[in-house]
């Protein structure tokens, strides 16, 4: 390693640099011509040219081309994020014959045309300190390793909901040893307080039945119920849990984690005169279906009870489907039984669900739609109700009322998401890495989510998910060894005699990846660590040197945008 | 890289069909991926932006695009089509038909000379018919592979014998007019993913788009065609001009569920409209701060992450006016401006506003040649000619082994075809590695 630095410092540094339009997202604000002539005559840099979008197949083609032909040995693509971007570029160049790190990102979509979309001339002038900047920097790039890391082919599934059942069946089937901890004493999460299922009026207890009769069947899966996660340490491949089952603790070693722990009901307490006697919830109202225990001849249901407000911005995907299917149960029972659903809109996407509203419709459920403005006033045993469409309003009497109510985070969430060390979102529902492209991963590696503990959804898309999980833990527990970001804090050997021991790299690094080990040296858990810095910079002797962000690299940059 | 004897093989180069296969390649098994298309990359491949996120779509795209193609375990057939497939779960054979391209796939560096020359103007499919293209294309700007392709339906060469100016224009020497079909058999496939995506209703009858004015009055767009007037790689690179006049629209109005939830033609929701719908309305003015958009819908479904909030700031920040209405016509006044009349359903008042531009959300329907292709595998289509899931099995078609995922069984948004593609990956790979 030390002799390959020493070549590489020998030889002589040529820089090439691609200046993206990326459509007009760049290229409509500023000039991306000008901007690589300006690149082109900057130190030390042999080539630089503008492309429409370099990260298509003929703009990696033309990074590749121009390695190949100007000797480049630094290549600098200034474009939209590194955030999407950086590994695609990293493996374009690496197929080029070089190091992957020998490559710098710069920003000029995100931070420069976008934020400054109404101010072309300044937007400009920055994206040429930008490129300046960068291209110093690149000068002084140097290669890196990426590092390897053994996985443990096992997986732990938090959560023994419909979610967490179908992640932890699929992981088995494909041959991993998996463990599926639920917190309650039975699987099955809510399936087990629902009565039918829509749209196709399977009864949930049967269902339910089935895929327990799998997971007993299935290979290589143990389950634990009343059982909680107590801690979760180490990184992608080599977890280390404590599973608590009646101050019994497990401890268990797997290489991914699925997260699958559903969401909770909300009690609408204070809303619409809620009782829990004759104005209940649809979840209440199940176990009454399922006992023919209604008697009401006049049953109204009431939709986004406590969601779509600003207190609960979001809609909950499920209650419409919910309150039709009740709705179908009760005139099924009794096809003379008045059915009035107040909702705001219909939420029934799809094939499926729409003729299930279309099938409402037809078997005489009433539909009246209302406004924030005119929310239903519940008296003693009418509900008033603004008709929108004759302008009037409307008294429709009942004995049952009956509230549909939203899907809700777990309280314990935050406790969990501290464990595993991913994020949650303003309603408490964990955050996936990208909602569009991403939508079943954690920004942290080896950790992986399904179902209604991410957004209420069906339990067709709740299996999905847990399946979907399970594919992307599939991708890591396949392989004996993994690479990952090679870009971390170290302490190297020369800096080892700088290091006092004063362990505030412990305490500050959030990730965990610092320790004072066995010989009393601190020592970083490379895979662990992000690249974040914070213990460079806190380092009180400056021993600990930041791969790829060097105090070196980083001043250089300085320089050149004083300069 | 641990490689598994037996294969997957993905019908389908969307975002599903690419998800489904970067996932089951990560986990070290074979894929064969068939697209007929000349390029992977799908829909999304055509749109502007994506909500809820607003990313440029091409961007967050490429990079997959770019994967696929270069993953060692993937094996890309482009402009080509599944004709049989034999034997049953975990050993299946396909046979493909690999279309000829007439260019050589090794020589050509996309550098569009050939195209350039081209003396044939095509209508441009990819840009749904709003520009012309040459008879040798690339199908899109950032196509993968990047290749060009020869039209054989509308080039000289084929229909009148004559030309083969690209021939000439080509540095690489890379035309080859003798190229010829190939056919190809894929033996020990494991499982079947199918994910060809969707159509739209405009594609294959214009009866109830008539009610709407489309294609008689040129500033009645739809929903596709205006994401691609959005796009800065299409027809008005990004500039969003009436095709009338080409006058710079000032009011639009958005028309939802055109054809969908609809005796006469998807008796369905599309599921996306809603909010594709607010999206477009919010790029457009971000081009135009100026601009007034009102979305004419039955109601508004948004169920997904952050979707609510999207809607809201639709509202509040981008000027959208929802409402609530039922169409009753569209003319026009002598400058081609579309004037609506409709039915206000929160005060059920009759109305009528005068619009510079109406964008249709026309429904979602099978993709083409659906039928046929469910017949090659032996699967059956559910009463709107989807690909049939039982209930409560998702991802599975009614064969063992061939698996679906995406817009090709229901419509959804791009979230949920990205999950369901990981999700048919995983049900894939139990048989694969199972097996």
């Amino acid at each position: 390693m030390a002799k390959e630095k020493k070549k590489e410092e020998k030889e002589e540094v040529r820089v090439g640099v691609f200046v993206c339009h990326c459509g007009s997202n760049i290229g409509g604000l500023i000039d991306c011509k000008t901007l690589a002539e300006y690149a082109n005559n900057l130190p030390d840099v042999a080539h630089a040219e503008h492309n429409l979008y370099t990260c298509s197949e003929t703009g990696l083609a033309s990074i590749k081309k121009a390695v190949e032909e100007n000797k480049l040995n630094r290549v600098v693509v200034a474009s939209c994020t590194p955030r999407t971007h950086e590994p695609l570029f990293r493996e374009c160049i690496s197929e080029a014959g070089l190091n992957p790190y020998l490559f710098n990102f710069l920003n000029i979509r995100d931070q420069c045309t976008w934020v400054h979309m109404k101010c072309p001339e300044e937007a400009f002038e920055k994206a040429k300190d930008l490129i300046r900047m960068g291209t110093a920097k690149a000068i002084k790039l140097e290669p890196l390793d990426m590092v390897r890391v053994n996985i443990n082919p096992s997986a732990l599934v938090i959560g023994g909901g419909v979610a967490g059942m179908s992640a932890a069946l699929s992981l088995s089937r494909q041959g991993f040893k998996t463990y599926l901890v639920e917190k309650e004493d039975k699987l099955g999460g809510r399936l087990n307080s629902l009565y039918k299922l829509f749209p196709h009026d399977i009864d949930a207890s049967e269902f339910l039945d089935n895929i327990k009769k799998n997971i007993q069947n299935a290979q290589n899966l143990e389950v634990l119920t009343s059982s909680r996660v107590k801690t979760i340490d180490g990184f992608i491949g080599n977890f280390e849990i404590e599973i608590e089952n009646q101050a019994e603790i497990t401890k268990l070693s797997v290489g991914a984690i699925v997260v699958a722990v559903g969401s909770s009901l909300l009690t609408p307490t204070k809303l619409f005169g809620y009782d829990g006697k004759t104005r209940i919830t649809q979840y209440e109202l199940e176990p009454k279906l399922k006992n023919n225990e209604v008697k009401a001849k006049n049953v109204v249901m009431i939709q986004c009870v406590g969601s779509r407000i600003d207190e609960r911005p979001y809609c909950s995907s499920v209650c419409c489907m919910t309150a039709l299917k009740n709705a179908l149960v009760l005139k099924e029972s009794n096809p003379s039984i008045n059915v009035t659903i107040l909702f705001r809109d219909l939420y029934t996407p799809g094939t499926d669900y729409e003729e299930y509203y279309r099938k409402a419709r037809e078997k005489g459920v009433l539909f009246i739609k209302y406004d924030l403005k005119n929310v239903p006033i519940v008296e003693e045993k009418a509900i008033k109700v603004y008709n929108e469409y004759i302008g009037e309003e409307m008294i429709i009497p009942y004995e049952l009322l009956v509230l549909s109510t939203p899907l809700i985070a777990n309280d314990d969430n935050k406790e969990l998401a501290q464990m595993l060390k991913v994020p949650l979102e303003a309603n408490k529902f964990f955050l996936e890495a990208h909602v569009k492209l991403r939508p079943n991963d954690f920004a942290t590696d080896g950790v992986y989510v399904g179902g209604t503990a991410k957004w209420p959804v069906d339990i067709t898309e709740a299996i999905t998910q847990g399946y979907a999980a399970a594919a992307r833990a599939s991708r890591i527990l396949s392989h004996e060894t993994i690479e990952v970001e090679g870009a971390t804090s170290s302490l190297p050997e020369y800096n080892k005699n700088l290091c006092t021991g004063c362990e505030v790299c412990v305490k500050v690094c959030p990730f965990h990846a610092i320790i004072k080990n066995e010989d009393d040296e601190i020592e970083i858990i490379e895979a662990l660590c992000k690249g974040c810095g914070v213990c460079g910079a806190t380092c009180t002797n400056q021993a600990i040197v930041i791969r790829h962000f060097t105090d070196d690299q980083i001043i250089s940059e300085i320089e050149a945008f004083g300069g | 890289m641990e490689n598994s004897s037996k294969s997957a093989l993905i019908i389908g180069g969307g975002i599903a069909g690419i998800q489904s296969a970067l996932d089951l390649a990560d986990m070290g098994i074979h894929v064969d991926m068939i697209e007929k298309k000349p390029c992977i990359g799908g829909r999304m491949a055509q749109l502007d932006k994506t909500f809820p996120t607003n990313d440029c779509s091409i961007c967050i795209l490429a990079p997959k695009l770019s994967e696929c193609y270069r993953h060692p375990n993937i094996t890309l057939y482009s402009h080509s089509e599944v004709q049989k497939v034999d034997g049953e779960m975990g050993n299946f054979s396909a046979q493909i038909l690999k279309r000829a391209r007439y260019i050589k796939e090794d020589a050509c560096i996309n550098c569009g000379l050939c195209a350039e020359k081209c003396p044939m103007r095509v209508e441009d499919e990819f840009d749904r018919q709003l520009r012309k293209r040459r008879a040798v294309y690339m199908y899109y700007l950032q196509g993968v592979p990047a290749i060009m392709t020869i039209d054989k339906e509308h080039c000289l060469w084929f229909t009148k014998n004559a030309c083969r100016i690209c021939e000439k224009a080509c540095e690489r020497e890379a035309i080859d007019f003798e190229q010829e079909d190939q056919t190809i058999k894929i033996d020990n496939i494991g499982s079947i993913i199918v994910a060809t995506g969707y159509s739209l209703i405009e594609d294959i009858d214009n009866d109830i788009l008539k009610n709407y004015g489309y294609k008689k009055y040129r500033n009645v767009v739809t929903a596709l065609e205006y994401e691609r007037l959005l796009s800065a790689s299409g027809p008005q690179e990004g500039h969003v001009k009436r095709i009338s006049d080409g006058k710079e629209p000032k009011r639009i109005a958005y028309l939802q569920c055109i054809g969908s939830r609809n005796d006469r033609a998807g008796k369905y929701c599309s599921a996306i409209c809603c909010m594709y719908t607010t999206k477009e309305a919010m790029i457009a003015y971000e081009h135009n701060n100026t601009l007034e958009s009102y979305v004419f819908y039955i109601d508004m479904r948004a169920g997904g992450k952050g979707f609510q909030s999207f809607l809201r700031r639709g509202e509040t920040e981008y000027n959208i006016k929802y409402v609530k209405s039922k169409i009753a016509e569209i003319k026009v006044d002598n400058n081609e401006n579309p004037i609506i009349t409709y039915e206000d359903l929160d005060t059920a008042e009759v109305k009528q506003l005068q619009f510079d531009l109406v964008v249709l959300a026309t429904c979602i329907i099978p993709p083409e040649g659906l039928e046929n292709l469910a017949g090659i595998l032996g699967i059956e289509l559910d009463k709107n000619h989807f690909i049939k899931t039982p209930p409560f099995i998702p991802l599975e078609t009614t064969r063992s082994g061939i698996f679906t995922c995406g817009c090709v069984h229901e419509p959804m948004d791009i979230p949920r075809s990205v999950a369901e593609a990981s999700g048919a990956a995983a049900r894939a790979a139990e048989i694969i590695k199972g097996g």
